[in-house]
């Protein structure tokens, strides 16, 4: 009985020897397959990196040129408008400021425009006075101020119109005479070196002093002790009202005078005639 | 649209300057007044869109004139501007108390007055 079993094992032995085979020559024939897919791919990579090197130096560049010079060329322009703009900006400060400056000078041109309109609007003395006055509260802000005039046969400069401060206050002046009778005589303007600093405590130490002159013959003076609260100090323009008021209210006072002392001097004389021809 | 003003000022310098700055703004009627009661009877009278006052006027001064223009119902609702030497805080507290729209002192500049008039007129 051993000797059937001896070959069926052996049997068994030879057919799973030969399965074992099969199975070996199949892993052996994938593994095969595997490498050869390997070496397929690997030559599939090499081929595509030569691909991207040649794509990187050549070829597809052009239209990222064309886009670069486009970059530069608006940048350039852009470059060009600011410059073109901050030119206009400085034009447009320089106007504006052209424009304040033309302002202030209208101004100013109005108020001397009417001031002598209206100094020469009358030829009553009183009136002309009054203006005067008024010229020096409205438009230079002036408190406390007087109008003097010289007298040629005294040789005194004496009040004829006063604001803030009664007439009486102010006292005759000689000619040459103190702060006032040498601006009279001189024909200079006068002006306290600090009008913060100054306090009027003399009459015949007025801030300010401007002469009334025709050409260079002086017929009075305007003294200004006090000015407005609100008045800190003198401007261009009230230095140019200054100057005009030296001329302009020089003129219209003594035109006035003469004209008033001629209507008086017609009224006696006529009076006379109607007397002497009754 | 044309708005009518009324400056109530008794220095004839005063007026012909006002006058001359408001010329600068179009539409503008400008009617004047020599003081206080002179003032009192145009405004009660007439329609006016603006007054510009004086405080220191003969026979009724400026800021009389305030007090019966904001008292009269015809006229109180009026924007008024006062233009004075007088330039102490208590003067100004005092027209504004009374019903003044606005407070300007001498000497004043034009451009001062066009800009008070162009917003209490509402203008450009």
């Amino acid at each position: 009985m051993d000797k059937p079993d001896r070959s069926d094992d052996r049997q068994n032995l030879l057919a799973r020897g030969e399965e074992f085979l099969q199975v070996f020559k199949k892993g052996a024939e994938f593994t095969q397959e595997l490498l050869r897919e390997n070496e397929r791919l690997r030559y599939k990579i090499v081929q595509l990196e030569e691909k991207a090197r040649g794509l990187e130096e050549t070829g597809s560049n052009v239209p990222d040129k064309k886009l670069i010079e486009q970059i530069r060329q608006l940048e350039k322009e852009r470059r060009q408008l600011l410059d073109k703009f901050k030119e206009v900006e400085a034009e447009n400060k320089d106007f504006a400021s052209r424009y304040l400056e033309i302002e202030e000078e209208n101004n100013n041109l109005a108020n001397l425009y009417v001031a002598s309109y209206q100094l020469h609007s009358t030829l009553d003395f009183k009136e002309v006075l009054q203006i005067i006055l008024e010229i020096v509260i409205n438009l230079i802000g002036a408190e406390e101020f007087g109008v003097l005039l010289l007298d040629e046969k005294t040789n005194e400069l004496k009040a004829v119109a006063t604001e803030g401060i009664p007439k009486e206050n102010i006292p005759s002046v000689k000619l040459g005479v103190g702060r006032i009778g040498t601006v009279a005589k001189v024909g200079d303007n006068y002006f306290t070196d600090d009008i913060s600093e100054y306090s009027a405590t003399n009459p015949l130490e007025p801030m300010v002093c401007i002469p009334l002159k025709i050409k260079e013959h002086v017929i009075g003076v305007i003294v200004i002790y006090k000015l407005l609260q609100q008045k800190k100090k003198f401007s261009e323009l009230d230095h140019e009202l200054f100057t005009l008021l030296a001329g302009h209210a020089a003129t219209a006072t003594f035109a006035s005078k003469l004209y008033s002392e001629s209507e008086r001097k017609l009224s006696t004389i006529q009076g006379f005639i109607e007397l002497l021809t009754k | 649209m044309s708005h009518r003003v009324l400056i109530v000022e008794d220095s004839p310098t005063m007026r012909q300057l006002l006058n001359f700055a408001l010329k600068q703004l179009r539409g503008l009627e400008v009617v004047e007044a020599h003081d206080g009661i002179d003032g009192l009877k145009k405004i009660s009278r007439d329609h006016f869109d603006l007054a510009l006052i004086d405080i220191n006027m003969p026979l009724m001064d400026g800021l009389k004139l305030v007090k019966l223009i904001r008292s009269d119902p015809r006229c109180k609702d009026i924007p008024i501007a006062m233009i004075t030497t007088e330039g102490a805080k208590e003067d100004r507290d005092r027209a504004l108390h009374l019903g003044a729209n606005e407070y300007l002192t001498k000497p004043v500049q034009q451009k001062e007055v066009l800009r008070v008039v162009r917003h209490l007129l509402k203008i450009d």
